[in-house]
């Protein structure tokens, strides 16, 4: 058990940022705090490495009660969204700061922390750039950079902080398999913070959804997936319409899920609407419709083949019918840890 | 000064407070308003206190002394010359170093700085190397009769230089981060040159000059170096404020030098009453 | 194809508006400064060097350069402390603090100076707890460094503050989860990023004292070879009609000056260059 947190509550003035929270990490675990803004996620982050401090609850790293302990001591590595490297120092100066600054009995001899660096500019393959200064590299350079700074001091703990927010889409993939990469090669327990529900999926052994300051849910990326715990889990990891179907109760189905079909007169158990928009999205085609009854928005989502088997223009009426739909307890709350 | 709009931060840094120990945070506090209490506000409270000391009669009879008041009517005249004339400056250097990119832009912004790197004396001495007896002009002048050192002319342009800079360099950094746009966007919908400067630009930087004015204002009445190089400390004729109180200190009229130097001191006082002003309004603005 | 001056058409005024700014310059500052020049090097290079080597000139020299350095580092120091209390912590009447650093910058210097004699004199309110001690600050070298502090001060604290704002938040975090003590993060951290802006407040206060007269020449007793700072002897000199002698002087302090303003912009624009924000 490398992180537990229990029952921790956090606020900032007026504001609760977070109500109650509890869970565990297994060592070894890459795990994704996954919410949107102001959901508490980077509050958690930053409390369970110490540079902020619960109102209630503890911390425990590795079996010992880390609450009251500094930053400073918790041997945990932290990535900030914005990389908070040293500008006046280089990059090789930056990755060697944390041995560097250890007292003279733990500090590690300058040839023994030029090897390091060295190999830690190699893991992250910019052995060539250790000269240069931070304003000298691109946003992903410097990135990796602060990633090997923060493991140049052998953490029990790796803590990212939303560590490809600032980066632009096709850097921000590349950099996310490549955290995975290296989370498979080194193996340190991982936590990193996003609000990218496609990033958190694809790289994470389990998931932590987020929401007010609360867990929705916990669990593997695929089980979030199928199985959600409550409407907003459903609604935060894709594209949602909320369905009242004629008989059955109220739920939600995704915009693939809907079957569009030419309308049939007779067909009860179908829902009628109007197609006000098509949109071409690369491989599908989304349309937007309107109920004929309610007069409800609704979306689908069909693949190119079928739009064209069904001949569909703006104005005609499709049925329409939920192959999943997915009801939800209304007193449902968060998912079990 | 660096630019009163530019605004102290409000808010300390959200961690800063937790981060050093309230021992510190303390001590530190205590050491540095110490600092700043003996080194500045003592002199200040000092020049009040020693003002009042005789009693508030003996101050008011030293303000209405002819030659106290001789030297008001002076400086105000000094500062109703030059302040007019750098503000004018001012704008027209702000306009040209702002709204247009031309070589020798960086020389330009680095000259009109040179005055404050200059001694005051210095600052007088060359208005003497060029209208003084000896000077340049100096025989010119004499056959026409026109007495420019140890006169007020002098005065006015040592005071001139002196203040130079002031509403310049308010105004440069805060039209520079205004940028053109709005400008640009008024001479394509047809306005004309004046109007574009007058209903666009002016309102923008209304602040901004208004400082720079109190600014230059409030050095022009207090500027003593120079202006006593150039000014021949005649009673009632060519002293200044400042050349008074030191008159007035150096016959060991001591209540009388302090009742006159606290006069300035209201003035300092305003000044940086009305630049906390402005920053706290240009913060609401920018909000 | 004159690109250089392509933006200038698009806005009006231009030719009117650097017309006038040059012309200005030139009347008030350009063309009277240049005065110095000339008339420093009519009397030849002989005179110049008599001048300037005279014993009187040489000791102010000294006095002047020594109290201006004395009174830039303890400005600095004292700039520093202050410039940090105001930006990282809260306390009631922070504004007030803040609002008084400018104080020196907007009193008049005449003022300056005989609030800080009257301060400082043996019965003065500072003065008579020192003079028990054995010290002597008024018509001393000391109290010229004190004059001169006062006027540095708000130089180094108005270059600091901002800089010292500015500084991440996260720069300290990232160093502290790093093991780095708060002492380490101050040294290793925060001062290396603030050395700039401390020369830079250094070198203005330290020019600005240079040429300081109003604050010092009350507070100093004017002792020649003792506390004869030299703008007064520039003004001894012209009272004297030494021309010469005065412009030699003037001279060497402009250049002082010009060489300082060099020095200063040049590490603004290293710093700007090397420290760019993301």
């Amino acid at each position: 058990m490398s992180i537990e947190v229990d029952h921790i509550t956090k606020r900032f003035g007026a504001f609760e940022a977070l109500k109650d929270v509890s869970f565990r990490i297994e060592s070894g675990e890459l795990v994704a705090l996954l919410g949107p803004s102001g959901s508490g996620k980077t509050s958690l982050l930053r409390i369970i490495a110490g540079l902020d401090q619960p109102d209630s609850g503890t911390v425990r790293l590795f079996d010992e009660d880390a609450t009251r302990t500094s930053a400073r001591d918790r041997h945990v590595g932290f990535v900030f969204q914005h990389y908070a490297l040293f500008r006046h120092l280089t990059v090789f100066e930056n990755i060697a700061f944390g041995l560097r600054v250890r007292p003279a009995a733990t500090r590690p001899p300058e040839s023994e922390i030029r090897a390091r660096v060295q190999k830690l500019l190699e893991l992250i393959q910019l052995d060539w750039l250790g000269d240069r200064y931070p304003n000298q590299l691109s946003g992903g350079q410097r990135q990796r950079v602060a990633l090997a700074r923060a493991l140049a001091v052998e953490p029990r703990v790796l803590l990212l902080d939303e560590p490809f927010g600032s980066l632009d889409a096709k850097v921000r993939k590349e950099l996310r398999r490549w955290l995975r990469r290296l989370h498979d090669e080194l193996h340190v327990a991982s936590v990193f913070v996003t609000h990218d529900q496609e990033e958190a999926l694809e790289v994470s052994d389990r998931v932590v959804i987020m929401n007010q300051g609360r867990i929705e849910q916990i669990g593997t990326p695929g089980e979030v997936y199928d199985t959600p715990a409550t409407p907003f889990v459903y609604q935060f990891l894709g594209d949602v319409n909320l369905f009242h179907g004629r008989v059955d109760p109220a739920g939600y189905v995704r915009p693939h899920e809907l079957e569009v079909a030419p309308h049939a007169a007779g067909d009860s158990s179908a829902v009628a609407a109007t197609i006000l928009h098509i949109g071409w999205i690369g491989p599908v085609v989304r349309l937007e419709l309107q109920r004929e009854d309610t007069g409800q928005s609704l979306e689908a989502e069909i693949p190119r083949d079928r739009y064209r088997q069904l001949n569909l223009r703006v104005g005609d009426r499709v049925d329409l019918t939920p192959r999943n739909l997915r009801v939800f307890d209304t007193d449902d709350s968060a998912g079990p840890a | 000064m660096a630019g009163a709009t530019a605004a102290l931060p409000l808010r300390p840094s959200r961690l800063a407070p937790r981060r050093d120990p309230l021992l510190v945070r303390c001590a530190l506090i205590a050491l540095a308003l110490a600092a700043l209490g003996v080194l500045i506000v003592l002199p200040l409270v000092a020049v009040f206190v020693q003002a009042f000391q005789r009693g508030a009669a003996v101050y008011c009879a030293a303000i209405r002394q002819p030659d106290t008041l001789a030297a008001i009517r002076l400086s105000l005249l000094i500062a109703a010359i030059v302040v007019p004339l750098n503000t004018l400056f001012g704008l027209a250097a702000a306009w040209a170093v702002t709204k247009f990119d031309f070589p020798g832009r960086n020389v330009l912004l680095a000259l009109i700085d040179l005055p404050l790197a200059v001694s005051p004396v210095i600052a007088g001495l060359i208005y003497v190397l060029v209208f003084g007896a000896q000077g340049w002009l100096g025989p010119w002048l004499a056959a026409h009769d026109i007495r420019v050192i140890f006169a007020v002319p002098g005065i006015v342009l040592a005071t001139t230089f002196v203040t130079f800079p002031f509403v310049a360099r308010e105004l440069i950094p805060l039209m520079q981060s205004q940028g053109r746009d709005e400008e640009e966007a008024a001479l394509v919908l047809g306005a004309g040159g004046w109007r574009i400067f007058f209903r666009i630009t002016v309102p923008n930087i209304r602040w901004g000059l208004l400082f720079g004015v109190v600014l230059c204002t409030a050095r022009a009445l207090g500027e003593f170096g120079a202006v006593s190089v150039v000014s021949g400390h005649i009673r009632g004729q060519t002293n200044t404020v400042p050349l008074h109180v030191e008159i007035l200190y150096d016959e060991y009229n001591y209540a009388g030098a302090f009742a006159v130097a606290s006069l300035l001191s209201v003035v300092a006082v305003i000044t940086l009453a009305i630049k906390k002003l402005l920053e706290w309004k240009t913060s609401q603005e920018s909000r | 194809m004159r690109n250089s001056f392509r933006r200038r058409s698009i806005l009006p005024g231009f030719r009117l508006a650097l017309g006038f700014t040059i012309f200005y310059l030139s009347l008030i500052v350009l063309i009277p400064l240049s005065a110095v020049f000339p008339k420093a090097a009519a009397g030849g290079w002989a005179h110049i060097r008599a001048a300037l080597a005279s014993p009187g000139v040489l000791a102010a020299f000294r006095l002047s350069f020594g109290a201006s350095f004395a009174a830039g580092l303890i400005s600095v120091v004292v700039g520093f402390l202050v410039a940090w209390v105001l930006v990282r912590y809260d306390f009631p009447g922070r504004w007030l603090a803040d609002a008084l650093v400018d104080l020196p910058f907007a009193l008049p210097t005449a003022v300056a100076g005989i609030a800080l004699t009257s301060l400082y004199t043996e019965n003065g309110w500072i003065g008579r707890y020192l003079q028990p001690l054995g010290i002597k600050v008024a018509f001393t070298p000391l109290g010229i460094v004190v004059a001169l502090t006062f006027v540095g001060l708000p130089f180094v604290v108005r270059s600091v503050q901002p800089v010292l704002a500015d500084l991440d938040l996260e720069l300290e975090e990232a160093a502290s989860t790093l093991g780095a003590t708060r002492w380490q993060v101050f040294f290793k951290v925060i001062l290396p990023l603030l050395r700039p802006a401390l020369l830079t407040g250094f070198g203005l206060a330290f020019a600005r004292a240079l040429g300081e007269y109003g604050s010092v020449i009350f507070i100093a007793g004017n002792l020649p070879m003792r506390t004869e700072i030299v703008p007064l002897l520039i003004v001894n000199k012209l009272e004297q009609y030494d021309y010469s002698g005065a412009t030699a002087i003037a001279a060497v302090m402009l250049l002082t000056s010009f060489l300082l303003l060099l020095a200063i912009n040049l590490i603004e624009r290293r710093t700007r260059r090397f420290l760019e924000a993301r």
